[in-house]
């Protein structure tokens, strides 16, 4: 019995180091985008992250079109594609009458044409397929401590803005009458954004980086109230959508990175159904109630 | 120590080149309490929005004296009320001035966050979610965050809206005793008989002043009637306010930089069309 659990369960990751090194990655990133995605939310920007990992492709697609399929070019070019994109949609919801939703999708769509074109220029589909999937199985060490950068960069930067973007999203015309910190700490966010699925781009690809982000935070919100300890679930289901993938992934031979999102996908809809703020706890306790 | 806290100077403000505050001129004493009363539309808002600093002047300036912090109760506040936030988060963000962005809440600052709540009778509403919140509650929970800024200028946009009538009295108590710290007040309010009661000075506006200082005089019929007579809508075609022009109404105005609004201010400008 203990050894067919081990055999299932911690045996892939003791025996085969690209497993420990997808493990590793993978974990890392729910640390940094789980938190992320649960503002991305809170925010009702959750359709944002999409976009921003779309707006992403002629960057990496330029470091790939002068430097081959190398992580480094590839990911400097994504963050440098997606923080003008950032900023340019940021911009124009902040100066202008146009909201956010519209100025995000002008943005990327322009964006993902001008990368789609230059995947075409030189490379074949199959390259645009590692673009956007990624391949959370083959991470290289250099891979692995920008990961690992990322994420510190990331905790730190909630760490110190934190109140500030708590009240950015709670009350922005409370934050403007107190403070100016309202502007930058929406940039500093989206910058976050970018980072984040710029790290998970190796890992799982550009579209699958952000069910990692959005899918833990929207489960966590069927749990709790409060802020922090829906970021807190969110990073553990992170976690344990990224172990049962890859052991999926692993025992099945399913791609990684699906796998991984599916799981995160099933805790989704378990959420939505069993959460302490769910669809079958509203139904039946709630026909009680107290007397005052 | 200065007895100005705030100025305007030719002030005008407004959207998409249209005014809704035009060229108010004048000051407000520190420590006064002062009612902004005037019709949908006469620019009382946009007036705190001005003073605030969310929305900045198409001409002319606001001065806020040195050092003076300003505390604002916005009449349609951005609050996402299906934020995970309990109420003692919400209050929390008035102590914002003291604390900033990283000074840690003491156990003082906590206590002061349930002084304030209890101040607006909201004792023990600490852990309740926002988006439970009645309006009136929710009204008075945002009052208590304006109690928690400890400021010098408040600026309340409407702030009996939905709240009834045994709290509009608690507020008042409350606004009465800023006024007794020397805060310096200004309220928007539609209550006239309120103001009578319970305001000193009284700004009527019409996108302009129609009359400015003591409440009983600020209120008199004439004025009332002129402040309603005034046109609420824009005129696409309304001529653009030139700078000589404006010298003019400038003399309309009746009264010049730096004047002090204690006295009567009557003057004989009917409101022009802008």
């Amino acid at each position: 019995m203990m050894d067919t659990l081990y055999g299932l369960l911690i045996a892939p990751f003791a025996e085969f180091a690209f497993m420990q090194r997808a493990l590793a990655g993978s974990l890392m990133l729910s640390l940094g985008a789980c938190p992320v995605g649960v503002f991305l939310m809170l925010r009702r920007m959750s359709l944002s992250g999409d976009a921003m990992a779309h707006a992403i492709l002629p960057g990496a697609a330029a470091g790939f079109l002068f430097y081959g399929l190398e992580i480094l070019p590839m990911t400097i070019g994504g963050l440098i594609a997606g923080i003008i994109v950032a900023l340019g949609a940021g911009a124009v919801s902040r100066f202008t009458i146009q909201r956010e939703d519209a100025s995000m999708a002008a943005f990327y769509l322009i964006s993902l044409a001008i990368g789609v074109l230059m995947v075409s220029i030189r490379g074949s589909s199959v390259d645009l397929m590692h673009v956007l999937f990624g391949t959370v199985l083959a991470l290289n060490n250099e891979a692995l401590t920008l990961i690992g950068g990322i994420v510190l960069v990331t905790l730190v930067s909630l760490a110190i803005f934190w109140r500030a973007l708590v009240a950015e999203c709670l009350d922005p015309l409370f934050l403007r009458s107190v403070s100016r910190l309202g502007s930058p700490v929406h940039f500093i966010f989206l910058g976050l954004v970018v980072l984040n699925l710029v790290g998970g781009f190796q890992a799982l690809g550009t579209l699958l980086s952000v069910g990692l982000m959005m899918l833990p935070a929207a489960a966590a919100r069927f749990w709790t109230m409060r802020v922090e300890p829906m970021c807190v679930l969110a990073v553990l289901i992170g976690f344990a959508s990224c172990v049962a993938g890859l052991l999926l992934s692993y025992h099945v031979s399913l791609p990684s990175g699906p796998a991984i999102i599916l799981s995160a996908g099933v805790v989704y809809f378990a959420s939505i159904l069993f959460g302490t703020r769910g669809i079958l706890r509203a139904r039946i306790i709630h026909h009680r109630h107290r007397t005052a | 120590m200065t007895k100005t806290c705030l100025t305007f100077r030719d002030l005008t403000l407004g959207y998409n080149s249209h005014p809704a505050i035009h060229h108010l001129d004048g000051t407000i004493r520190r420590g006064s309490l002062t009612a902004v009363v005037g019709a949908n539309g006469s620019g009382k808002s946009t007036l705190m929005k001005g003073i605030i600093g969310v929305l900045k002047p198409m001409a002319g300036t606001v001065v806020r004296a040195p050092g003076v912090r300003a505390a604002y109760l916005p009449q349609q506040s951005e609050l996402d009320r299906s934020f995970p936030a309990r109420v003692v988060d919400l209050v929390s963000l008035g102590l914002w001035p003291r604390r900033g962005l990283l000074g840690r809440y003491t156990r003082e600052d906590r206590d002061s966050v349930s002084q304030a709540l209890m101040a607006v009778g909201l004792g023990g509403f600490e852990k309740r979610p926002i988006d439970t919140l009645s309006g009136g509650q929710l009204q008075r929970t945002l009052f208590a965050r304006v109690l928690l800024q400890d400021a010098d200028l408040i600026l309340l946009d409407e702030p009996f809206n939905a709240v009834d009538t045994k709290t509009v009295g608690d507020l008042v108590a409350l606004i009465k005793r800023w006024h007794g710290e020397e805060r310096t007040i200004l309220v928007v309010v539609h209550d006239l008989e309120l103001v009578r009661q319970n305001f000193p000075e009284t700004l009527l506006l019409a996108r302009q002043p129609i009359a400015w200082g003591e409440t009983q005089e600020t209120l008199r019929p004439e004025n009332l009637l002129r402040a309603r007579r005034f046109h609420e809508a824009w005129e696409e075609n309304a001529p653009w306010c030139e700078p000589d022009r404006h010298g003019d109404q400038g003399h309309d105005h009746g009264h010049d930089n730096g004047h002090d609004h204690a006295h009567d201010h009557h003057h004989g400008s009917g409101p022009r069309a802008a």
